[in-house]
């Protein structure tokens, strides 16, 4: 029971991690229908933005907020300079793009810092916490909360805000969302920086636990992916509760079976999930039209 | 259409002829022989992404599982290597086959995601069974011997890879102007008109990705026995990527595309000094630039250029 | 020829076509009119197998093919055209026609590639084929172009074309007609004969009712997806319901 609780608390970990950086691929994806393979750069340019500046002496609140701006700044580019001018070419085109801008993002960091992982310290030290026989890591609960507190945020953010229902409008038809008046090129840029900032908070806050190198976006942009993917392209609900899903499986399994074959997880996952459910496990079917 | 002696065919020949003469060294042998390699890789998955229009983001997956499947029946099962190559096609062609009729239903983003999966899941088996592939340290090769005799140097090398190039490159012409060829394109341009004019969508997706495993597969066997040690890099995600640029950024459907696309995407590498960082700057801005401003690629762009100045 | 029977499909709670029932013989000009939304593109993507039917049967020559694949509808004789238009800009106009010949060709992917002297052969005889075709509906001069490059009207035979290089038996037209000025239809219109005189039957969604009441020998109106009348031109338009449709509810009363 306790090794089980244990391996929750790691999974719901990880897990809100993938929440966040899939909160950030729908909130794309729903406003531009683009998928952004740079969304877990976001992730890395967070984490390695507070480390770099860390290490050139800010102290860490100011370090954290700099780091997020930076990682604003840098969705903002992408939508501007690397989609916008894409205009209406097809899906594959703006997703290639996005690959670049990946690859793109890699190299500079690289080029800029370096090759190495780091890890941020933790920010309320190292001593776990028990519960039920199991540990608790407190950055974990950094991590959980401040995942929490995003979701709930956004959800309002989408809700409540003229800005986030202009945002729902846009995705639900682009067209129709311009006729009433609705600047959609601002709303694209709204939710690249949106996705942004979720992507750049989630990775400062995970930085402790998974360490931070340059091409850590790889992972866990693709883990965001299969989270939003699993819950259903384009539902934020669906993304936040894939990115559990996926964090606890590969927690279970890595615990449970064999820890090599974690990575592989969500992976099988989505492929499964694809071929029998292919509006995902929270998305509604979809009608084509002839 | 009806060329028997295709331009582009013929100066590629006088290419592959000349250049030799050009080298002053074994190392630009070794650079063109990767180029070929990757083109040969890439005018396969050009039939799948230019052709029917579907996006593979996992097809460096077929390439390692050729290379690998080559390196095992020959080291551990004392297989031929011709014997080898060919039962690494099978299996990849098999496992394709299997793979492609459920995935291939699925549209747009969906099958791109599933063959990342799909390429992901290689890469780990590949860097997890250790016993069979020597893990993330990687395993030796033998070298490509047929009947006792060995391709031993850069030059003979360059010569069967050249040869096989034309191969490739006829059979990609040939379809292309062929009713099956159409159909490929005629999928990818209108899927509906396509179905209503009586073409099994379906069939020539799973057809299309067959073919263009096998081309990876028979890639990543030459591949193993060229370098002589591979590693799981070589299914990696970033060569599956760097395969699909070097489609998109060549043109789509163009068979020279893929030809120039993978000559552009080796050669670069190589006058960036290998450099990690310049190379992914350049390889970023490289595919970003393509994207933006020649979304249809290279070749077709300029075909395109040079007829309208000729009118 | 082709036998609807109690056809219906619904799209969540909206019934876009209901109860329908018709016949259509062969060697006939049969028209589908009806208000936006009657539901005749829905009918066409019923016939041709692009939809499945909620319930009822489609009969063609006898046997039920009610959900059936298109691609298979296309091999038992049938093929369209579509009001969006549904051409492959990334290939020529040729080819475009060259594909609705597909069935009639050899299409495995291995005889593709090798490229043996029958396959050039029927390659040859196959596009001569099509050129003709184009030359038949009118867009002969742009044999050599891109598809991309044709204007709106050239494209919309392009498609006429490409249904006929499959040799249908019916042919079914959605709405041949729309975005073409009075001259181009006139031409539509003589087409459209031409195409029923070589003895394909033809069915037809139309909005032009100057072309629909002079070739159609059998007319059916549709209107909120149920059968409103059916008949001859003159019956049709003598019908005190089609007209009330027509003009608003208003009259009706």
């Amino acid at each position: 029971m306790s090794e089980f609780l244990q391996f929750l608390f790691s999974g719901l970990t990880t897990g809100s991690i993938y929440a966040v950086s899939g909160l950030g691929l729908a909130i794309i994806y729903n406003a531009s229908g683009v998928i952004n393979f740079a969304q877990g750069d976001f992730l890395m340019i967070g984490g390695m933005a507070t480390v770099a500046l860390l290490a050139a002496g800010v102290p860490l609140p100011l370090a954290i907020v700099l780091a997020v701006l930076i990682t604003v700044a840098v969705g903002a580019c992408l939508q501007r300079f690397a989609l916008a001018p894409a205009g209406d070419s097809d899906a594959l085109a703006l997703i290639i793009i996005t690959i670049g801008a990946s690859i793109f993002i890699q190299g500079i960091v690289l080029l800029l810092l370096d090759k190495n992982q780091h890890a941020l310290a933790s920010f309320s030290g190292d001593t776990p916490i028990a519960i039920g026989g199991a540990s608790l890591l407190p950055q974990s609960l950094w991590v959980m909360g401040v995942g929490a507190v995003l979701v709930v945020l956004v959800a309002a953010f989408f809700r409540f805000t003229l800005l986030g229902k202009a945002i729902r409008a846009t995705a639900a038809n682009h067209m129709a969302a311009q006729l009433v008046g609705i600047n959609t090129r601002f709303v694209l840029l709204v939710s690249f920086c949106l996705a942004a900032l979720l992507g750049g908070l989630a990775g400062i806050v995970a930085a402790p636990i998974t360490t931070t190198s340059y091409d850590l976006g790889l992972t866990l942009g693709m883990k965001g992916f299969v989270a939003a993917t699993l819950g259903g392209l384009g539902s934020a609900f669906g993304a936040v509760a894939g990115g559990l899903l996926v964090g606890i499986l590969e927690a279970m399994i890595a615990g449970y079976v064999s820890s090599a074959y974690k990575d592989a997880v969500p992976f099988v996952l989505i492929i499964v999930i694809l071929l029998f459910r292919p509006q995902g496990l929270f998305g509604g079917r979809v009608i084509e039209r002839v | 259409m009806k060329r028997a002696l295709h331009p582009g065919l013929v100066a590629t020949l006088v290419i592959l002829v000349l250049l030799p003469f050009t080298f002053p060294n074994s190392y630009f042998f070794d650079v063109a022989i990767r180029v070929g390699l990757s083109a040969i890789a890439a005018i396969g998955l050009n039939l799948l992404m230019g052709f029917a229009g579907q996006v593979s983001i996992g097809h460096a997956g077929f390439l390692g599982i050729g290379a690998y499947a080559s390196a095992i029946l020959t080291s551990s099962y004392g297989w031929p290597p011709l014997a080898a190559m060919l039962g690494a096609a099978v299996l990849v062609a098999l496992l394709a086959f299997l793979i492609a009729k459920p995935m291939l239903k699925l549209k747009g983003h969906a099958l791109t995601i599933a063959t990342l999966g799909f390429g992901i899941i290689v890469l780990i088996v590949l860097t997890n069974e250790g016993r069979w592939t020597g893990g993330p340290d990687g395993m030796s090769v033998g070298p490509l011997a047929v009947a006792g005799w060995q391709l031993g140097n850069e030059k003979q090398w360059y010569v069967l890879v050249a040869l096989l190039l034309l191969v490739a490159i006829r059979l990609s012409l040939n379809l292309y102007d062929s009713p099956a060829g159409r159909a490929l394109r005629a999928l990818h341009g209108a899927e509906v008109a396509a179905k209503v004019a009586g073409i099994d969508t379906a069939a020539y997706k799973v057809r299309a990705f067959v073919i263009s495993a096998v081309f990876a597969s028979v890639a990543g066997s030459l591949t193993a026995h060229y370098s002589g040690f591979i590693t799981p890099g070589l299914a990696g995600f970033l060569r599956s990527i760097e395969l699909a640029t070097m489609v998109v950024v060549g043109g789509m459907a163009s068979t020279f595309g893929a030809v120039i696309g993978a000559a552009l995407l080796t050669v670069l590498p190589q006058l960036l000094g290998g450099l990690e960082s310049y190379e992914m700057v350049a390889f970023g801005l490289i595919l970003m630039l393509t994207m933006i401003f020649l979304p249809r690629g290279l070749v077709p762009t300029l075909r395109e250029r040079l007829r309208r100045a000729g009118k | 020829m082709l036998e609807i029977r109690n056809l219906t499909r619904t799209f969540g709670g909206v019934t876009a076509v209901q109860e329908v029932s018709f016949r259509i013989r062969a060697g006939t000009i049969h028209s589908v009119i009806g208000p936006n939304g009657a539901g005749k593109t829905t009918l066409f993507n019923l016939i041709t197998g692009l939809y499945q039917p909620s319930s009822g049967q489609i009969l063609l020559e006898g046997e039920s093919i009610g959900g059936h694949p298109p691609d298979e509808l296309a091999r038992r004789g049938m093929s369209r055209t579509f009001q969006n238009l549904q051409i492959c800009m990334n290939m020529s106009a040729l080819e475009n026609v060259m594909v609705g010949a597909h069935m009639r060709q050899n299409q495995g992917l291995l005889a593709g590639m090798a490229r043996l002297g029958k396959l050039v052969r029927a390659e040859r005889a196959c596009a001569a084929e099509c050129v003709e075709l184009m030359n038949f509906v009118g867009v002969g001069r742009y044999v050599d172009a891109d598809a991309s490059q044709l204007p709106y009207g050239a494209l919309k035979r392009l498609e006429i074309a490409r249904a006929l290089a499959a040799k249908p038996k019916l042919l079914l037209l959605d709405e041949p007609a729309a975005g073409l000025n009075h001259t181009e239809t006139q031409e539509i219109d003589v087409l459209i004969k031409k195409v029923a005189a070589a003895g394909v039957t033809v069915v037809l969604v139309e909005h032009d009712m100057k072309l629909v009441m002079n070739i159609s020998d059998h007319i059916l109106v549709l209107n909120y997806g149920k059968k409103l009348a059916e008949g001859t031109a003159q019956e049709v338009r003598a019908n005190p319901e089609v007209i009330a449709a027509y003009l608003g509810g208003a009259a009706a009363h």
